[in-house]
């Protein structure tokens, strides 16, 4: 077997900074199958010289605005109703204090 | 008219009928709504269908029509959505259950151009979850089948919308194609299928995975009739900064030019480094027979190499879960969709996290966590940076073809449709199925795919063949290269053969 590229305590760092809670079952699966990927994908190295510039888009970008004029903005109570939930006209969130303790 | 009939007749030709007034657009939706309940619990195409919905829509054009009022060339021809496009009332999960049940408050420009065009929307199609995959088998909610044989793949990730037109549930469909995601289901379902140039149709209300890729694209079984539905749902919109303020190509003119089956001084490009090993010696077959089609028909044919083409599957499985691991970050418990294991106890984060295991399937958690760590401190310039390069690469080795040929030819994919479950626990495997499809999503310019026969299927000797694609590439915002050259090809191809590409399915 080949040197790991990716270890199971790195896809369970990774998934955490996901926001990914993996079962154990799904590290065994993960870590093997990304470690073929990444050997794989690792073949851009060959080609990619430093002299080439880096394309990240075929359109040529530039800041899009609209005038500065008021326009009617999605119904509060339409989009409230889609939340998982909502209080007092806002979106409810779980506890967002002491998660450092 | 018997329904039976309507089904199997193109958009154009429903159109026709609709403005002679042969046929009210109330009795073709009825039709294919009827053809829905018979076959759509084998094949699996929608997620979400409204019957009432589509009907008082049917009823809204033919009363325009009765009064008169000026009405679009698609007005009162039904159409399936792929479960991406946000629409407004009507639930859309991007075949994910983290969004199972959420109805959204707006509309994608793309479905509201073809709302305003009087298409009747039948519902939403099946998809892999967030258009991640290459053989719909990825659905939160269940797979979709070949309508060629049940037991093959329709292809992915716009699989749904390619069955419900293969399967004569509806004329024509949308889908996104973000590596190959129109093309490659096109392919194996038998269909035409477009990728416009990136930027010409507008992402608004497109649920992003590789927000720098993905396109949405039409399907139908005729040129024309994709080349109607492309004309119907692109241009310009404000509301997307990538979108391309420049006229569309006139594709239904050019699709009328190529019907007339003249091809000369016409130059195609075969990619040397699309083709050969790897590649299924049926599809190779009726590929270089399609390319032979050409040569009659008057083109001039040459080999030309793109050196690079064969970097193009590891810089995009670098590219577009990079992007998708911060496009879908958006999915966090907090505005829309699932929340789960909010006890009072546990934390935000901690919710945020069950959420995300609960409502994410396994292919789009491998492709968060891959891109991860592509887009990681110390890997960064390793993987995603080189990618970006191989991007210049490709785009270099696309200029150099198009100063040498007006379009570029290839299979569409390697091997036809093959069985469900064979690739599903070897993702590099099923990746392998994109070959020929990402080069142009890479570089953003305009790609086809139509049918140019049929193959024997390599898992069932002897069983039924399958369809085979051949891929037509032409230069940013000549999308109107592929329409003629493909119409030529497909006009010569159903004179051959005596009838329409999907007739046999139809007669089967």
């Amino acid at each position: 077997m080949s040197e790991s590229k990716i270890s199971r305590d790195e896809v369970a760092h990774l998934a955490h900074l996901s926001r990914l809670s993996v079962t154990e079952s799904e590290i065994d699966t993960f870590a093997p199958q990304l470690e073929r990927i990444l050997e794989y994908v690792a073949k851009v190295g060959e080609v990619a010289a430093d002299e080439i510039p880096p394309m990240s888009h075929n359109v040529p970008m530039t800041n899009v605005t609209r005038p500065d004029v008021i326009t009617p903005s999605l119904d509060r109570d339409e989009v409230l109703r889609a939340a998982p939930a909502a209080q007092e006209n806002r979106f409810r969130v779980p506890r967002i204090l002491d998660e450092e303790a | 008219m018997a329904p039976s009939e309507l089904i199997h007749l193109s958009a154009a030709d429903l159109a026709a009928r609709l403005a002679a007034g042969d046929v009210t657009s109330v009795e073709v939706t009825q039709a294919h709504l009827d053809q829905i309940s018979a076959v759509d619990d084998t094949i699996g195409s929608f997620l979400h269908v409204d019957g009432a919905k589509a009907l008082a829509q049917a009823a809204t054009v033919d009363e325009d029509r009765a009064a008169g009022k000026a009405l679009g060339p698609l007005a009162g021809v039904p159409i399936g959505l792929k479960d991406v496009f946000v629409t407004r009332g009507t639930p859309t999960t991007a075949g994910s259950k983290i969004l199972e049940g959420w109805t959204p408050p707006y509309e994608s420009t793309v479905s509201a151009r073809a709302l305003a065009a009087g298409l009747v929307v039948l519902g939403k199609t099946n998809m892999d979850e967030f258009a991640m995959g290459s053989t719909n088998e990825n659905s939160a909610y269940k797979p979709v089948r070949n309508p060629w044989n049940h037991d093959r793949i329709p292809g992915g990730s716009s699989g749904g919308s390619a069955s419900a037109v293969a399967s004569f549930e509806t004329p024509l469909s949308l889908g996104t194609d973000t590596g190959g995601s129109v093309r490659q289901p096109a392919a194996m379902c038998g269909l035409v299928g477009m990728k416009p140039t990136y930027g010409s149709n507008s992402r608004y209300g497109v649920i992003a995975f590789s927000s720098s890729l993905d396109t949405p694209g039409p399907f139908g079984r005729t040129v024309m009739d994709t080349a109607l539905l492309h004309e119907a749902i692109s241009g310009y919109d404000p509301c997307d900064s990538t979108s391309i303020d420049a006229p569309v190509p006139g594709v239904v003119a050019a699709a009328r030019k190529g019907a007339n089956g003249d091809l000369t001084g016409v130059r195609v490009g075969v990619v040397r480094e699309l083709g050969g090993d790897g590649y299924e010696t049926g599809v190779m077959s009726a590929f270089e027979a399609g390319v032979q089609t050409l040569r009659d028909l008057g083109a001039t044919v040459t080999e030309v190499s793109c050196p690079h083409f064969s970097y193009s599957l590891p810089a995009y499985y670098l590219i577009a879960p990079s992007e998708a691991s911060s496009n879908l970050a958006r999915f966090d418990s907090v505005r829309y969709g699932l929340r789960v294991g909010d006890d009072g106890e546990a934390s935000l984060e901690e919710v945020m996290s069950m959420t995300r295991e609960a409502g994410f399937g396994a292919e789009v958690k491998r492709r968060i966590i891959l891109g991860a760590y592509a887009l990681s401190s110390g890997y960064y310039d390793a993987y995603y940076g080189q990618a970006q390069k191989v991007r210049t690469l490709l785009a270099r080795d696309f200029t150099a073809a198009f100063e040498q040929v007006d379009v570029l030819v290839s299979p569409t994919t390697p091997t036809v449709a093959y069985p469900i479950g064979a690739k599903v626990n070897d993702p590099l495997a099923m990746y392998q199925g994109d070959l020929c499809t990402l080069p142009a999503s890479l570089v953003g310019v305009p790609a086809m795919s139509l049918p140019v026969g049929l193959a024997e299927d390599p898992a069932d000797s002897g069983g039924t063949p399958l369809p085979v694609g051949l891929q037509i590439m032409a230069p940013t915002m000549a999308d109107d290269r592929c329409y003629r050259v493909g119409a030529a090809l497909e006009g010569a191809l159903d004179a051959s053969r005596g009838a329409p590409f999907l007739a046999e399915l139809a007669i089967r």
